[in-house]
């Protein structure tokens, strides 16, 4: 008998079969899309997360008060001196430190902003142009506050996404308004651009930047500062621009020992080296867990492949019965189960590409890994092929009576 | 190749010689067949009747190269099945052995007429000459307007008609019908008999199993199993 007959009847009885057909196929259907959706997902997380690391400003590295011994940020223990405008001053001194292109220094108060009847609490920064690309941060419509804004204290502001959105009515670009910060009058000049909810950090979106000279002299006072960004010129000097801010404020906070400084160093090359070693965990995980829904899909498989050419012993002793060789039976049910896994495996795909375009919140999306639709095919397909052909060869060697007595 | 076979008429259709089947072994050994002899001319229509459990349907499975003997010969048309390899076993079963069962065994949700066309694809004949056999056969059965119907569409008359077809479509030497009447009315009873008689009168050779004396009435000859032993009866239609 040829080919072509055995491909007719093995389509005329997965068609004579719909129902078994359809449950043999949502095995692996299942199986396929769960893992290439998970995947996807920690995929899509992953590189949400790498975002958010870019997100921090190339090349910068940010200066921290911090008590001796204590944690980045707490209150200057007594021994402890704050960060001052004259460190921010000498770290800019090209001579001291060469490697560094620019220093922000940074005030910044939580404070409630309000418009007409709507206000909340946001973070209010004060600092230098500097501090937009030293924090990667874009303005989307308007301008950012210039040097002739700091040098004279100008009262503008430029705001974060949610605060627009918030005070001014979603997607609104309030250029020229006037925003209360503490009661005090600031003219919009801009609005940033939405970079969302960074992993664990403070939302920059809630943030209101405005000149430095500006916030201090109406809410913090001219005392210290609260950290200093500093930008290396190059990405290749960071290291060097770290060691001349090290050695610049240890002279100047006459530190001998290294690990009573009362300040802290945090660079985004630090910050992106930590989240990467997370984030080859988060990968380890993820993978495990598309390893175990790969693995119970293949059971799922094994299953009903299992059942449903068992279920059918009795037909292969009627067909043997009938003058078929063993080829020709083994045959069938091969092409059977090729038909149903491939079959299977392409909807199984669809389902789970097109599962990954489902919008999410948080401007978080899955990516489709590629590696692991192909395994996630392979693995399905080779198992239902198997099994769906290792017992119909079973089968195809019993002698016609032993299999015409199944029931 | 359609599986004709050119007819040596002086060659018996079977030919079993001191033939034996032991089921299991040992102290739970159970005897079904204790050294039968039977020879079967061509054309001959021989009916075996015993009790269940007599051995009769071991005897059948055995002719039909269902079931393989523990010992003794076996000789279809000349042919030594013991010689044979799976293959050429399916081959032979194919080609000249026409098979129907007691519970039918039609292939479930496929028609009728896939169900008797299911051998000649086996044996490789051309699509259209199959399509001509395979109709010629339905229509033998009275079955030529219902070629569309599946086996839960038909009723249990029908259904056995449908397997006389699938078992006369390859035109075979030999055709085995184990208690073929079994499940059926006795109207059904009586067009499956006439389908047999029929047959017969063409030169068709035919060994049917049956417990009823009716339906072994209708037989040339007439063999009785007995625990596993062989016994002619007379009585039966000269």
């Amino acid at each position: 008998m040829s080919s072509v007959e055995i491909v007719r009847f093995a389509v005329r009885a997965l068609l004579a079969n719909r129902l078994r057909s359809l449950l043999t196929m949502l095995g692996i259907i299942i199986g396929i899309a769960a893992v290439i959706l998970l995947t996807a997902l920690g995929n899509g997380a992953a590189q949400y997360i790498q975002g958010q690391i870019s997100g921090l400003g190339a090349n910068s590295i940010t200066v921290l008060a911090r008590a001796p011994g204590g944690t980045a940020g707490a209150a200057a223990g007594a021994s402890a001196r704050p960060l001052t405008s004259g460190d921010a001053t000498a770290i800019a001194d090209p001579q001291g430190a060469p490697d560094v292109g620019y220093v922000a220094p940074v005030v910044q108060s939580s404070s409630t902003v309000a418009a007409g009847p709507n206000s909340e609490t946001a973070t209010v920064i004060g600092s230098t142009p500097q501090y937009f690309p030293g924090s990667n941060t874009v303005v989307a419509a308007g301008r950012a506050y210039d040097e002739a804004d700091v040098a004279d204290g100008r009262p503008v502001a430029v705001i974060g996404r949610t605060v627009a959105d918030d005070l001014y009515g979603v997607g609104s670009t309030p250029l020229g308004r006037s925003l209360l910060v503490k009661g005090v009058p600031l003219q919009i000049i801009g609005v940033l651009q939405a970079k969302g909810q960074g992993g664990g950090f403070a939302n920059p979106d809630s943030n209101v930047l405005a000149p430095i000279t500006t916030v201090q002299s109406a809410f913090t006072g001219f005392g210290n500062l609260n950290q200093i960004v500093v930008g290396a010129r190059a990405s290749t000097t960071q290291n060097a621009a770290e060691s001349e801010i090290y050695s610049i404020l240890d002279r100047r906070h006459g530190i001998t020992n290294p690990n009573n400084r009362d300040y802290q160093l945090i660079s985004s090359a630090q910050l992106a080296q930590v989240l990467d070693q997370t984030l080859s965990t988060f990968s380890l995980l993820l993978a495990g867990i598309a390893g175990i829904s790969l693995l119970v899909g293949g059971i799922g498989i094994t299953n009903i492949m299992l059942v449903s050419v068992t279920e059918r012993t009795r037909e292969i002793g009627i067909r043997k019965a009938l003058g078929a060789p063993p080829s020709a039976i083994l045959g069938q049910f091969l092409v059977e189960s090729t038909i149903l896994s491939v079959l299977a495996g392409l909807i199984g795909v669809g389902i789970g590409v097109a599962g990954t375009l489902i919008p999410l919140p948080n401007g978080f999306r899955a990516v489709v890994v590629p590696a692991a639709v192909v395994v996630a095919v392979v693995v399905s397909i080779v198992i239902g092929v198997f099994f769906g052909g290792y017992p119909a060869r079973r089968a195809a060697r019993l002698r016609p009576i032993e299999a015409l007595r199944r029931e | 190749m359609t599986g004709r076979v050119a007819v040596r008429p002086d060659v018996p259709v079977l030919d079993v010689r001191s033939m034996s089947k032991v089921y299991g072994e040992g102290e739970t050994a159970v005897h079904a067949l204790r050294e039968v002899d039977l020879l079967v001319r061509r054309g001959e229509y021989v009916a075996v009747i015993g009790q269940s459990g007599s051995g009769k349907s071991t005897l059948l499975n055995i002719l039909g190269c269902l079931d393989a003997p523990t010992s003794g010969r076996y000789l279809l048309e000349g042919l030594d099945v013991a010689d044979l390899d799976d293959r050429q076993q399916s081959v032979l079963r194919n080609r000249q052995i026409g098979f129907v069962f007691q519970s039918f065994n039609l292939i479930p949700r496929t028609t009728a007429f896939a169900n008797v066309e299911l051998p000649l694809v086996y044996a490789g004949v051309p699509r259209r000459v199959r399509r001509a056999r395979t109709l010629a056969a339905l229509d033998v059965v009275g079955l030529g307007e219902r070629t569309d119907h599946r086996p839960n569409q038909l009723s249990g008359g029908q259904q056995q008609r449908v397997a006389v077809a699938r078992a006369l479509v390859t035109a075979p030497a030999l055709l085995l019908a184990d208690e073929p009447t079994g499940n059926l009315d006795s109207a059904s009873t009586a067009d499956v008999l006439d389908l047999f008689d029929g047959l017969h009168a063409t030169g068709r050779t035919i060994v049917i199993i049956t417990h009823d004396a009716e339906v072994a009435e209708r037989a040339d000859r007439v063999v009785t199993v007995t625990d596993g032993r062989l016994r002619e009866s007379s009585g039966a239609r000269p």
